[in-house]
């Protein structure tokens, strides 16, 4: 398969970007997406330019780092994965694919494809923790949790963080993010103890670097590759309503 | 509390959510109110002299007005915030999100069409009815067939009728009507997804009872303007009538 890639090359953050374009030839329909970026780069250095820089890792979907928007979508057009979890078939053989960076203002650009996603982390160490006591390992009956709750725990906990929900929000809100990390945690016995003051400082950080307000557009929800629901979004403004009226 | 009605993102969509709650419950009264021309014109003149310029009608009419420049003032604040937080760089390729509503992502510029609705409204009606009351007079002119009447504050079936007698301020109207439509099919659900009574489960009957709730508000107003364009001349020859019996 051939491909005419149009990625958005930027030096540093303080410089101007644009897209450049480049050709792509004989790539398997087989071949990853990030395989297919490191055919890309690798050409790029045998005729002595400046390869492509975009983040990956695990490239297994758990680590979320490949944060790519690819003609229009982030992580590209198949639904519920990760970029790296997405094959060349997906596309059609001689298209055009338009690689981005993710735009949001609490995502800056540093370089190319690599946005710096610290604020997520900044808005995990304000409260997406259990610092209560729980001593060593309980016997795994010592707690029961229900059923559901324990699947809908495991559902916001699949958050890999990677920051699709807030760049294809139209209010560059990062509720998603921060619901499934309240959720996931608020729906345990272990989580619930602080579940108030999480839910308050989370949202509090989230505000204060930038993030905007939620619409409720389901977005992010659509975009997500770990498919997240909103109804994560619905839990975040009960918890946080109910913390602040009992302040 | 009063801090976190208007610096948090989850606080000030409350306000979005409650302000939008009693404007939805107003437009429903209004609607009710309406569908009596269609029954009795007198009934509706009773309406309106009984909603004229006394205390209580004036009371909910400064609550109403508070309702909606709340409503509206958070808006902006809401959209301003957000697109500051959405950066200054755009994507270059956006597709419409499998899911999401297009009334989702224009919510604002519909919200303006509504108002700019509202301030014809205003001109055409109140002004007329219980502005002039406020003001100290006890009826307004008319220019019909050719001369001018005085017509009671109290006679909106005859200025309702005479308004939409005018083809021009019919399809205003249901260009209002419609904005209204849209507006309230995202609105209705998302309010209650603002206060956390949302889920899964209830996502769908949520949007159903959204799209029930705009139908019949627009179906309400929109039937009512029609009749009254097609029956202009009876509706006018029988409200001057009770004009005569009344005074």
């Amino acid at each position: 398969m051939n491909f005419t890639l149009k990625i958005w090359r930027q030096r540093d953050a303080k410089s101007q970007g644009a897209f450049e374009t480049y050709k792509v030839t004989d790539i398997s329909a087989d071949t990853s997406f990030l395989e297919m970026m490191d055919i890309l780069n690798n050409n790029l250095i045998h005729e002595g330019k400046e390869p492509v820089a975009f983040d990956h890792d695990c490239r297994e979907g758990i680590c979320g780092m490949c944060s790519m928007h690819i003609n229009g979508h982030a992580h590209g057009p198949s639904q519920a994965v990760t970029t790296c979890q997405m094959y060349m078939r997906k596309f059609k053989d001689g298209s055009t694919i338009v690689i981005e960076p993710w735009r949001s203002a609490a995502f800056p650009v540093i370089r190319d494809l690599v946005v710096d996603r610290g604020a997520y982390d900044k808005i995990l160490q304000a409260g997406g923790f259990i610092s209560v006591r729980t001593n060593s390992v309980p016997d795994g009956n010592a707690i029961p949790i229900p059923k559901k709750d324990a699947d809908e725990s495991m559902d916001a906990a699949a958050c890999v963080g990677c920051g699709a929900c807030a760049a294809t929000c139209k209010n560059g809100s990062a509720m998603l993010f921060v619901a499934a990390r309240v959720s996931s945690l608020a729906k345990l016995p272990q989580g619930k103890v602080e579940g108030a003051r999480r839910a308050k400082a989370m949202v509090a950080k989230m505000d204060e670097l930038g993030f905007g307000n939620c619409t409720n557009t389901g977005a992010c929800q659509a975009q997500c590759p770990k498919s997240i629901s909103i109804a994560h979004i619905a839990r975040l403004n009960r918890e946080f309503l109910c913390a602040k009226l009992q302040d | 509390m009063g801090c976190f009605l208007t610096n948090s993102s989850v606080g000030k969509k409350l306000v979005m959510s409650i302000s939008g709650c009693f404007l939805v419950l107003f437009i429903l009264f209004h609607m009710s109110m309406n569908l009596t021309m269609l029954f009795s014109r007198e009934g509706y003149n009773l309406i309106c002299e009984f909603l004229g310029a006394n205390w209580y009608a004036l009371a909910g009419t400064a609550l109403l007005a508070a309702g909606v420049a709340v409503h509206f003032i958070y808006a902006f604040i809401l959209t301003l915030d957000n697109y500051r937080a959405r950066g200054k760089q755009r994507y270059a390729v956006t597709v419409q999100e499998k899911g999401v509503s297009w009334a989702s992502k224009n919510m604002l510029v519909l919200g303006i069409i509504v108002i700019l609705g509202l301030g014809l409204h205003l001109v055409h009606f109140w002004s007329k009815m219980q502005l002039t009351e406020i003001l100290g007079h006890h009826t307004f002119e008319l220019e019909l067939n050719g001369a001018t009447e005085n017509i009671s504050v109290a006679n909106g079936a005859l200025l309702m009728a005479y308004t939409f007698s005018n083809p021009i301020n019919l399809a205003l109207y249901l260009v209002w009507f419609v904005a209204l439509w849209f507006h309230l099919t995202h609105g209705v659900w998302s309010m209650f997804q603002t206060v956390g009574w949302a889920n899964d489960t209830w996502y769908p009957r949520l949007k159903c009872i959204a799209n029930i709730v705009a139908t019949l508000i627009f179906l309400g107003f929109a039937v009512v303007a029609v009749m009254c364009y097609i029956n202009s001349e009876a509706y006018i020859a029988e409200a001057l009538e009770l004009q005569l019996l009344a005074y």
